[in-house]
């Protein structure tokens, strides 16, 4: 290791015998006798300070962009401002210190809170059923297959073991339909990125399950045949499955259950301003029609006597597919979701889908004679861009994402959709003011410049930022993945 | 709200896209879909509003910080947080950031996660682990996955322990019904150890799953059944409360091949259930079908020390429909509390909570036991911070009494397990005091009087 130039130590580093940082009481009670022959010898965790830990983590936040310190269009990601109010109310003694098995009549306010969430969420996408019990996107999806399938072999159509996916998915689309045992099957799109209709129409036999489908699609687009697809599937006798992911575009504009859907999932964390958390924890609650409310997964909250307060309790839905993780869900995702919904109301919530959209199609207009644009059409919340030029061999996109961090900006998300090349998806989110958005289209004007007179200097980007180019390749050959490594590479 | 535009500004906006208002932006779908009937939401509130509606939602709760005395676990435990953690849970940096794409700008977390690795399997004496999971339910979930994948579906049963936590095992069955995956949950004698579930085992089993303290709070000697798994070439999963591991014998020593478990108790707080932290960890040479992200160390162009996800061709977003679990959003800042927490008790401090804990639900046990009608169900077996106390009457009559004094009285086992009809899981944490014991036990006096 010495080798190597360290910024900050880890724990273990820091760690000298018999430092300590918690100081704990003593017992009140006496002694129990232990059970010798289960008790572990050593324990071998850091031995730290206070200020230590405390300068540590301050120290390591410094090297971390988030959206409290500037743009991050990543796109499909939805990184809008996280309200501040959301993690005060999170944090109220009466949501953060209750039990998840308290009787309900001890927690009406937290059953209030989720049957309000249920729906709200269930009026913004036009589905009167919602569980929130997934804890994340992904698991969201797998809930919604798992409820699709449920429904097919309660009709005696066992036979329903296809799912159909559009290339542009996401990734987690065609996994969580494979970790169901449904079979994948790949749709292509249409050259106005669309769903491909007419491959679509050939794969709607008697084995369709559904389709899963992402409205606004990973190109930013609106599905523009979205009526005649979910008729398509319909006919066929599949149901569709609605990707939530994009419903930033959507709010107060133009809702799912209108438009035909029979699932779909919803990300707290990106439509509804819920932090992501460095990578979690997010929530997926799952809508549905009211041919599928049943087979929601339990349980979920509903009014069990009416009054003033009516009294709330957790219910299990008829045909339900069970439960899909412990207890109710991620609650204090829930509370910030709530506080942010009634922040709107109906009205901010459109305000939110226009100013997103805006955001979008002015960065789009703005950059299409620099960028190529593929599929360049009004885009809704997002659009993609190529990142690379003909008279700029040897630039890639991911050398324009690591010269944008020169900038102080976080780069879009790279190599998605793996339909267009060089993907760069550009999400601006509506959080964002003009001003934010022209500094953002100067330096990609710059950076394009840059492609062609000065190649090495995004080659070689970041250079302003604490640490430079990370070495992928290496350490995935070395496979270091705890300290505990450390000797065995010698 | 949060949307910084000036009316001039937008304005400015929709000339550059050449369309004349927002309305156009919209062309697209169809007329008939756009502007929905009225929703149904209430009017946007400001936010000094909001925060008196949710104070009363908040409000209308009885909390265990200031209403209830706690004696409920169950797979949540009320434990003491040091005010450190949230400090640095509540830095912008960390929360506000998204999985660490970028490794350039996101060593804050990647280094974080580093280090959550490593103190998980320093505690669960493993190899690998992986940056988190939803939580235990889904981690147990993953282990089952997982042993499936090992075996690239040549051995599709799972042998799991009915003495997982049995949300645990809903969710494990919820996942797997109608799959390849057979998950066989066996009846055994409620006083039947782990190494009862070794008949089950056989060459189509991938995978058996136990849990360490199980449901019940049991602490067993787990090398019986991991040495049965491991004659008929399957693998050993543990289900842990990663705070027991402080104290008692990591899975790793008892030659576990995935040890998963609910990190909660590590520094997260209740929460109404979520969100909590899936563990997931293993051994290095099944990294490859792990799920979720993994960080690992490398340098970076400037010859500094540096982490980055590593290995993610294993993963979704590469993989598609191949990969093993569909996961993408995790638990990090979750993780991240765990991490803190670790680091603020460090090898001593933790330790002096497991004790705490032990010590206290020992004297618990003992001077519950002593109420006449009240015993312990299993007085032989050792148990970490929490016990089943059999109870001259139904649960729910004496919970409802003690609710009238301001307890939380235990779980109720009759919802699970027939056999338990009037048997009490108990939990007490460090946050419970010798008088609160007392109090307990006078109330329950008071009841049998």
């Amino acid at each position: 290791m010495s080798r190597k130039k360290i910024r900050e130590p880890l724990l273990i580093e820091l760690s000298v015998p018999g430092r300590r940082a918690v100081r704990l009481p003593e017992p009140d009670v006496p002694e129990a006798e232990l059970p010798k022959h289960l008790l572990r010898e050593d324990l071998p965790l850091p031995e730290v300070s206070e200020v230590d830990v405390v300068r540590h983590f301050t120290r390591l936040s410094q090297y971390n962009y988030g959206v409290d310190i500037g743009f991050y269009p990543l796109g499909s990601c939805t990184m809008k401002y996280n309200p501040k109010v959301n993690e005060d109310m999170a944090r109220l003694p009466g949501f953060a210190y209750i039990h998840p098995l308290q009787p309900e009549e001890t927690v009406q306010g937290a059953l209030a809170l989720m049957y309000h969430l249920q729906k709200y969420l269930g009026e913004i996408v036009g589905m009167p059923g919602v569980s929130l019990q997934p804890a994340a996107g992904a698991h969201g999806e797998f809930t919604g297959i798992l409820i699709m399938r449920a429904y097919h072999r309660e009709r005696g159509e066992h036979q329903r073991n296809k799912v159909l996916v559009p290339d542009s998915a996401h990734g987690t689309n065609p996994a969580s339909s494979a970790m169901s045992g449904m079979r994948v099957v790949e749709i292509p799109s249409d050259e106005r990125g669309n769903i491909d209709l007419e491959a679509l129409k050939k794969e709607c036999d008697e084995t369709l399950a559904g389709l899963m489908i992402t409205n606004p699609n990973t190109l930013g687009l609106f599905e523009e045949h979205i009526e005649e697809v979910v008729q398509v599937v319909h006919e066929a006798g599949g149901l569709v499955y609605g990707d939530g992911a994009n419903l930033n575009a959507f709010l107060g504009i133009t809702r799912f259950g209108d438009m035909g859907f029979d699932i779909v999932h919803l990300n707290l964390h990106k439509t509804f301003s819920t932090p992501h958390g460095g990578g979690g924890p997010g929530s997926g609650p799952v809508a549905v029609a009211e041919h599928l409310i049943d087979f929601l997964p339990g349980p979920i909250v509903d009014i069990v006597e009416a009054g003033d307060p009516p009294t709330y309790g957790f219910v299990w839905p008829k045909k339900s597919i069970g439960r899909v993780k412990a207890f109710h869900g991620h609650f204090g995702v829930m509370v910030r979701a709530l506080t942010y919904i009634l922040m709107l109301g109906q009205e901010g919530l459109r305000q939110v889908a226009e100013a997103a959209v805006l955001n979008a199609n002015y960065l789009r207009v703005m950059l299409q004679d620099t960028y190529h644009i593929p599929y360049n059409r009004l885009c809704k919340h997002e659009f993609v861009a190529e990142g690379r030029w003909p008279d700029a061999p040897g630039v890639r996109a991911v050398d324009i994402s690591k010269r944008l961090m020169d900038f102080g900006f976080h780069p879009p998300t790279n190599y998605f959709p793996l339909i267009v090349k060089e993907a760069l998806m550009i999400e601006p989110t509506e959080t964002e003011s003009k001003a934010t958005l022209d500094a953002f289209i100067a330096a990609m004007k710059q950076i394009a410049r840059e492609a062609r007179e000065n190649p090495e200097l995004l080659k070689t980007a970041p250079h302003e930022t604490p640490f430079g180019r990370v070495d992928e390749v290496k350490a995935a050959r070395d496979l270091i993945l705890t300290w505990f490594d450390w000797e065995k590479e010698g | 709200m949060f949307i910084p535009h000036t009316p001039e500004e937008r304005e400015a906006m929709l000339k550059a896209i050449g369309v004349e208002s927002i309305e156009d932006l919209f062309a697209d779908i169809p007329e008939k879909f756009r502007h929905p009937p009225k929703i149904d939401l209430p009017p946007s509130m400001t936010e000094m509003e909001v925060v008196e509606e949710l104070n009363a939602l908040a409000e209308a709760n009885d909390n265990v910080r200031d209403h209830l005395l706690c004696f409920l676990g169950a797979g949540a435990y009320h434990h003491y947080i040091p005010a450190v953690v949230d400090h640095v849970l509540r830095r912008g940096e960390f929360y506000t950031a998204y999985t660490p794409y970028q490794p350039e700008i996101s060593q804050g977390t990647l280094h974080a996660v580093f280090e959550y690795q490593s103190m998980m399997c320093a505690l669960t004496g493993m190899e690998v682990a992986n940056a988190s999971h939803y939580d235990g339910a889904t981690a147990a979930a993953e282990a089952v996955n997982m042993a499936y994948h090992v075996f690239r579906g040549k051995r599709p049963r799972s042998v799991v322990s009915p003495f997982l936590h049995p949300q645990y095992l809903a969710t494990i069955r919820t996942a797997y019904e109608h799959s390849e995956r057979e998950v066989v949950i066996p009846e055994v004698p409620l006083d039947a150890p782990p190494e009862a579930l070794a008949e089950f085992i056989d060459e189509a089993t991938s995978l058996v799953l136990v849990a360490y303290p199980d449901f019940l709070g049991r602490l067993y000697d787990l090398q019986a059944i991991s040495d049965a798994a491991h004659e008929k070439g399957a693998l050993f999963g543990v289900v842990v409360n990663p705070l027991a591991l402080a104290l008692f014998k990591p899975p790793g020593e008892y030659g576990a091949d995935i040890v998963v478990g609910e990190g909660q108790p590590l520094g997260i707080p209740l929460s109404f259930g979520g969100p909590y932290l899936g563990v997931v960890t293993t051994r290095k040479k099944y990294v490859h079908k792990l799920a979720g992200r993994l960080i690992g160390e490398t340098v970076d162009s400037r010859g500094q020390r540096a982490y980055v996800m590593t290995l993610s061709a294993r993963e979704q977003h590469i993989r598609r429909a191949r990969a093993t679990s569909s996961i993408c959003t995790n638990n990090a800042l979750m993780a991240l509390a765990a991490t803190v927490y670790m680091a603020l008790m460090g090898k001593e401090g933790l330790r002096q909570v497991a004790l705490l804990n032990y010590h206290k639900a020992h004297y618990a046990a003992q001077r519950l036991s002593q109420i006449e009608g009240f015993e312990l169900a299993f007085p032989q077996v050792p148990f970490f911070n929490e016990f089943v106390l059999k109870t001259p009457s139904p649960v729910k009559d004496i919970n409802d009494f003690l609710l009238d004094h301001d307890i939380l009285g235990g779980y109720d086992l009759s919802q699970d397990f027939p056999q338990l009809d009037r048997h009490m899981l108990i939990a007490v944490t460090e946050m419970i005091s010798r008088d609160d014991i007392e109090f307990l036990a006078q109330v329950l006096e008071e009841w049998v009087a």
